[in-house]
């Protein structure tokens, strides 16, 4: 038992001695999505990245017991919602960066400067072109009327997307009227809720249902396999709010051993490399407006997405879990 | 009678290892000092009636659904005779290697809606909407039990092999008909091997996420999980898993209540197998071929078709390093774990106290906690710890971050924490058989304790070591979120990589370390079924 | 010569009760003595805490003189170089039989080991069946299996706890004087525990009847039938019948089957003390001669002898056993005469 115990912590003392050169970041966004971007970034600057990956809130709970003796620099998570609570719980330090400024639209990041958006997650309409016509659709509003009975597919509210997307809503119409509209979608309902975006738009395609609601990347992920895939992209709300947009993003951590370093890199994924390669890698869009999306993405065509500072999520996604219990959205 | 207040030797054997458990639970429980007025009475309005509900809907139908696939399927196995009898013996036990989030997600994938089965009734009938719907809550018990019935499959056939023909000679000289004996002697004499097993399927169900997600069944846990990803509440969701194990324990109350007195110590003996005949034989034949097809072989097959597809993208240097990660984890955790369970077992045994049977229970209620709470609760003490140490040593010029944290001996004791039910379960069953008198003779014989262990304990107990390890074993593997919370910098392994994939949906990449789990998962399953091969 | 086992005033007592109070008793080397009892009297667990599975809580225990279980002391059970067999055998069902019985051998060479096994093997006759297991064995087989094995170590103190009670009847009478002939011949002193006096007769030199945690009286077989100290013990062994009766004026006992001279039972004053006269069915003799006439109620054949029960005319109930060439049915009148050296009387209650 000793030398289990006084490898790994002679290991740990020398990783220790090395982690001046390095940025260590806390990531919930999956390794292969994250990992091509770090390496880029170490070849043109030489900071090494050293990457541990879990779920938030395992994560947030790691950083609240690390404290001081913390080693991350840098927290990344898949959502604006998780970056906001981070803050709030006293996780992150704020940053001034020209560069990001520059390069996040405000809506995209903290108001304080805790964190920043790195690229935009759309979520949008889907819809199955035999059934349905573009001229049929117009807000997720709209998929609460009852001509949409028995045709609406969505995926379960316990993901934080579902989450998001509702809180923006409670921030545009309020609680009452967006309970109404969560109520309508659970009556509107043609199958159980599903687990994820990718099962659901197989759903739309089988013919289970005609409309739902995804984001565009899995889409993305699916029509680049199969072109022929029958489903069709609609972006939602075009003329009252806009489509709405999830962030994923990162911050410096509260006890940053190389601040500095953390910064460098948050600076360097906004850039127009590393946010070409977050569009190509996961068909996700760059908040940089200088990058354009990857071909695929880009021929969906423009849209106006929701310019609600994202903050707004994190800060009703309770409210609005809470809601979509109420309303009996699984 | 002075000694009465001091604790017994058998307190202070049990008491290390519970507290490998106990710790963890403390933090977890501590939170009910924390009250979330706010957030409980949304709970309780919303959220608690229907995972209640839903939860002992799971708990009745997986404990009834592992008991009947397990139970028969070692019965015919262990007892009878028919057809692919040797072959089914051991392939029946080889869902245990496929981890239960992928069969489920492949049940799912086929019985769907969307699946090839109900898209081939559509072109053929035009329609499906009479197929029963997968995504339901016969769907989720089907799926758990199918996962874990090896347990009580497992366990069930150990007893069998070793007491059920004779048990049913004896009772059928007493008159009665085959069918009755199984029930009324075969069945109840193996009850503490059922028990064991069931409690074990039924643990696993109770902490389970994975599984329960992709059918978004909302069970206890899933709600512990909504506390704190959505409602941002950890105590809350600690308070929810203090219940839970509340909960667990009182269900051991409850058997332990139940047993009462009785005495289940057996002795070996032979007897003819029952050989089926006609009709009966190939339908043996035909439920174990469908049991294994469902459970093992049909996942299994996807898991390769995924595999094919992405090989080649994934397939990289990286992958014997996780491989041999996994393997270092496994083995040296069933290693620790079977240890554990060893002294865990004999002090129970050895000293009858109230004390050292109730830390016994403790120790191994980590695996009743989902496995993110439990991680949870072991970090906060361990990063504790290591803060204290660093500031402490800070004035001696000691510059680092961690000191415990990260490292392996963590690792496997957080590992230990959360399976050791699973390692005692078989241990202690072996225990059982051990008569009084047995231990007695060898005393008689001249043997001190040390020599009863060695020439008594250790060869009548193989069985059920090498059973607890192998378990062990198998189910690290496929662990998660302890792995994820207590590994070091870049030690990452199969279930890690599992992991990185189904976060973002890519089962059909997640495939590949699959795969690689249930390959090196099949190793210990095969050694398993050639020790319980007589 | 120092007795080979003496217990001095031992108690035993679980948490909730006394199991033993205060008993005593010894036996010399080479002396085979038995405790007998119905369940739950204790004598299991008296044997076990000379064995020293249990903690005498008060009392001496001495085995060759040298103690073993006191006030100071308690030798744990592998340093009393004892042999002990148990009801269930409790042989280890991962060895074979020549390996049960050298498993207490590892102090002997391996060539002393195996002659040690060989002499066991032929002691209790079963050489050929030495590479077989014990679920292989028969009842019988696995009884002589679990006495060689406990008896290859030579121990000083054989202890024997309900051997024979897994077996038939018939292999049980026939095992338990073949058990004694191997333990005679291998000159070891033993106790046996049982609650059935034809065991305990067959095998023991001298009986204890366990009653409630106490032994009533510790005699050989013979005097346990024919003097038992009271009522309990007259009961407990053998068969027979208490017939009331009167002390009369010169000290005899009189009754309805004659007046006998017998020693008065004690705290009986002479003349008019009311007792309770144990009858055998063999002192009951057939006597077609007698002016004693019975009924007979019911017969029991045993092959030799017929076991009769006889109402007398007062309706008092007695056995008789009688040769069975005398064949009397039920209803017939017979005559009996009572054949006794000396009446064994208690103090009626």
């Amino acid at each position: 038992m000793k030398q289990l115990v006084l490898v790994p912590l002679a290991a740990a003392l020398l990783a220790g001695l090395a982690y001046a050169e390095s940025v260590t970041v806390y990531s919930a966004r999956n390794e292969q999505l994250i990992k091509p971007l770090f390496d880029a970034f170490t070849k043109d600057t030489g900071i090494e990245v050293k990457v541990l990956t879990d779920k938030e809130g395992p994560l947030m709970e790691r950083l609240k017991a690390e404290g001081t003796n913390s080693p991350a620099d840098m927290l990344i998570t898949v959502d604006a919602g998780n970056l906001w609570q981070a803050g709030k719980q006293g996780l992150l330090k704020p940053i001034e960066s020209k560069t990001l400024n520059e390069n996040v639209p405000a809506h995209l990041r903290d108001p304080k400067g805790e964190w920043y958006g790195l690229s935009i997650r759309a979520r949008t309409i889907f819809y199955n072109p035999a059934t349905v016509k573009p001229a049929d659709l117009s807000t997720y509003e709209d998929l609460a009327d009852p001509k949409w009975q028995g045709k609406l597919c969505l995926r379960t509210s316990k993901k934080v997307y579902n989450q998001s997307l509702v809180a923006m809503m409670i921030a545009q119409y309020g609680e009452p009227k967006t309970e109404k509209i969560v109520r309508g979608w659970v009556a509107n309902l043609a199958a159980p809720v599903f687990a994820d975006d990718t099962k659901m738009l197989e759903a739309i395609a089988a013919g289970q249902c005609q409309v739902g609601v995804a984001n565009s990347y899995y889409y993305g992920r699916i029509v680049a396999k199969d072109p022929k895939f029958p489903v069709k992209l609609f972006w939602a709300n075009q003329n009252a709010g806009g489509v709405h947009v999830n962030v994923s993003g990162a911050g410096v951590t509260r006890y940053a051993k190389n601040e500095k370093g953390a910064i460098k890199l948050i600076e360097w994924l906004s850039g127009d490399k590393a946010q070409n390669l977050y569009a190509d890698k996961d068909m996700e869009f760059p908040v940089n407006p200088k990058v354009k999306p990857d071909d695929l993405v880009a021929g969906w065509g423009p849209f106006k997405p929701s310019i609600i500072n994202m903050s707004k999520a994190g800060e009703l996604q309770g409210k609005a879990t809470q809601l979509m219990d109420r309303a009996g959205y699984k | 009678m002075s000694s009465r207040l001091l604790p017994s030797r058998g307190v202070l054997c049990a008491l290390p290892i519970a507290l490998l458990t106990v710790v963890p639970l403390l933090v977890v429980l501590s939170s009910l000092l924390d009250p979330q007025a706010e957030v409980w009475s949304h709970l309780l309005d919303y959220v608690l009636p229907g995972v209640l509900w839903n939860t002992l809907l799971l708990v009745v139908g997986v404990g009834a659904g592992v008991l009947l696939l397990g139970v028969p399927l070692a019965w015919l196995t262990a007892v009878c005779t028919f057809p692919g009898r040797r072959f089914f013996g051991w392939a029946l036990m080889l869902p245990l290697a496929m981890p239960a989030y992928v069969l489920a997600f492949v049940q799912v994938g086929l019985l769907d809606f969307t699946g090839p089965v109900q898209t081939l009734l559509r072109s053929a009938f035009g329609t499906s909407a009479w197929f029963p719907q997968i995504r339901s809550t016969g769907g989720v018990i089907l799926v758990l039990s199918m996962a874990f019935y090896p347990y009580v499959y497992l366990l069930a056939r150990n007893a069998f092999l070793t007491q059920g023909r004779r048990a049913i000679e004896a009772a059928q000289t007493l008159g009665m008909s085959r069918r009755r004996a199984f029930f009324v002697v075969a069945v109840p004499m193996a009850r503490p091997w059922l028990i064991g097993g069931v409690t074990l399927a039924l643990m696993e169900t109770l902490a389970d996420f994975g599984t329960v997600s992709i059918f978004n069944f909302d069970t206890f846990t899933t709600a512990i999980y909504k506390a704190w990803f959505a409602l941002f509440n950890l105590p809350a969701a600690s308070q929810l898993a203090s219940l839970l194990v509340m909960f667990v324990l009182m269900l051991v109350a409850l058997e332990q209540w139940g047993r009462g007195a009785r005495s289940y110590q057996v002795r070996s003996a032979h007897a003819e197998r029952i050989a089926l005949h006609g009709r009966l034989r190939w339908l043996a034949t035909l439920w174990c071929g469908t049991v294994l097809l469902l459970a093992f072989v049909v996942p299994m097959m996807q898991l390769l078709v995924w595999v094919k597809g992405v090989w080649a993208d994934d397939f990289d240097a990286r992958y014997p390093a996780f491989i041999g990660r996994s393997l270092l984890l496994a083995v040296m955790a069933a290693l620790l774990v079977t240890l554990l369970a060893l002294v865990l077992a004999y002090a129970r045994r050895r000293y009858r106290d109230a004390g050292t049977h109730w830390l016994v229970r403790l120790a191994t209620l980590g695996y009743a906690v989902p496995g993110t709470v439990l991680a949870v609760g072991v970090f906060i003490p361990v990063a504790w710890l290591d803060n204290v140490l660093l500031a402490a040593l800070r004035p001696f010029g000691l510059e680092a971050l961690a000191i415990f944290k990260g490292t392996l001996a963590v690792m496997l004791l957080a590992l230990a924490a959360r399976f050791l039910a699973v390692g005692f379960q078989p241990v202690d069953t072996a225990m059982q058989r051990i008569t009084r008198s047995q231990e007695e003779a060898a005393r008689s014989l001249g043997l001190n304790g040390r020599q009863v262990a060695a020439r008594l304990y250790l060869p009548l107990l193989r069985g059920g070591l090498l059973s607890a390890a192998l378990l062990v074993f198998v189910d690290v593997l496929k662990e998660m979120p302890i792995t994820l919370m207590t590994r070091a910098f870049g030690w990452d392994t199969l279930a890690v990589r599992v992991f990185e994939m189904t976060s973002e949906g890519m089962w059909d990449r997640a495939a590949l370390p699959s795969l690689f789990i249930v390959l090196a998962g099949l190793v210990p399953v095969v050694l398993l079924i050639r020790k319980t091969e007589s | 010569m120092t007795p080979m086992l003496e217990v001095n005033a031992v108690s035993v007592r679980y948490p909730d009760r006394a199991v033993i109070e205060s008993l005593s008793f010894s036996l010399a080397s080479g002396q085979i003595g038995c405790l007998l009892g119905h369940s739950g009297c204790g004598k299991t667990t008296m044997l076990r805490a000379i064995a020293g599975f249990e903690t005498p809580a008060a009392g001496e225990i001495r085995i060759d003189g040298e103690v073993v279980a006191s006030a100071s002391t308690m030798l744990p059970p592998e340093a009393r170089r004892i042999g002990m067999v148990f009801q269930d055998y409790a042989l280890f069902p991962h060895l074979n039989v020549t390996d049960n019985i050298g498993f207490g051998l590892r102090a002997l060479s391996a060539a002393e080991r195996t002659a040690r096994i060989g002499e066991m093997l032929a002691l209790v006759g079963l050489e050929d069946e030495c590479r077989r297991f014990p679920h292989e064995l028969s009842g019988g087989q696995q009884q002589r299996v679990a006495l060689a094995r406990a008896l290859a170590t030579r121990p000083r103190l054989m202890l024997l706890d309900e051997p024979f009670s897994n077996l038939d009847a018939e292999l049980r009478e026939r095992l338990g004087l073949e058990v004694r002939d191997i333990l005679k011949a291998a000159g070891t002193t033993a106790i046996l525990v049982t609650h059935d006096q034809h065991e305990a007769f067959a095998v023991a030199d001298v009986v204890g009847v366990m009653v409630d945690g106490q032994i009533r009286q510790w005699a050989s077989p013979y005097s346990l039938y024919h003097q038992p100290v009271d009522r309990h013990v007259a009961n407990f062994i053998g068969e027979g019948v208490l017939l009331p009766g009167v002390v009369n004026a010169s000290a005899q006992i009189e009754f309805e089957l004659g007046r006998f001279d017998g020693p008065t039972p004690a705290h009986c004053g002479v003349d008019g003390c009311r007792v309770d006269v144990l009858v055998r069915p063999d002192d009951v003799q057939h006597d077609d001669a007698s002016p004693v006439r019975a009924t007979v109620l019911a017969r029991a054949f045993r092959g030799a002898e017929f076991l009769y029960t006889l109402a007398l005319p007062s309706g008092q109930k007695v056995l008789s056993l009688v040769p069975s060439h005398h064949n009397h049915a039920v209803g017939e009148e017979i005559g009996i005469r009572l054949e006794l050296e000396h009446a064994v009387a208690y103090v009626r209650e």
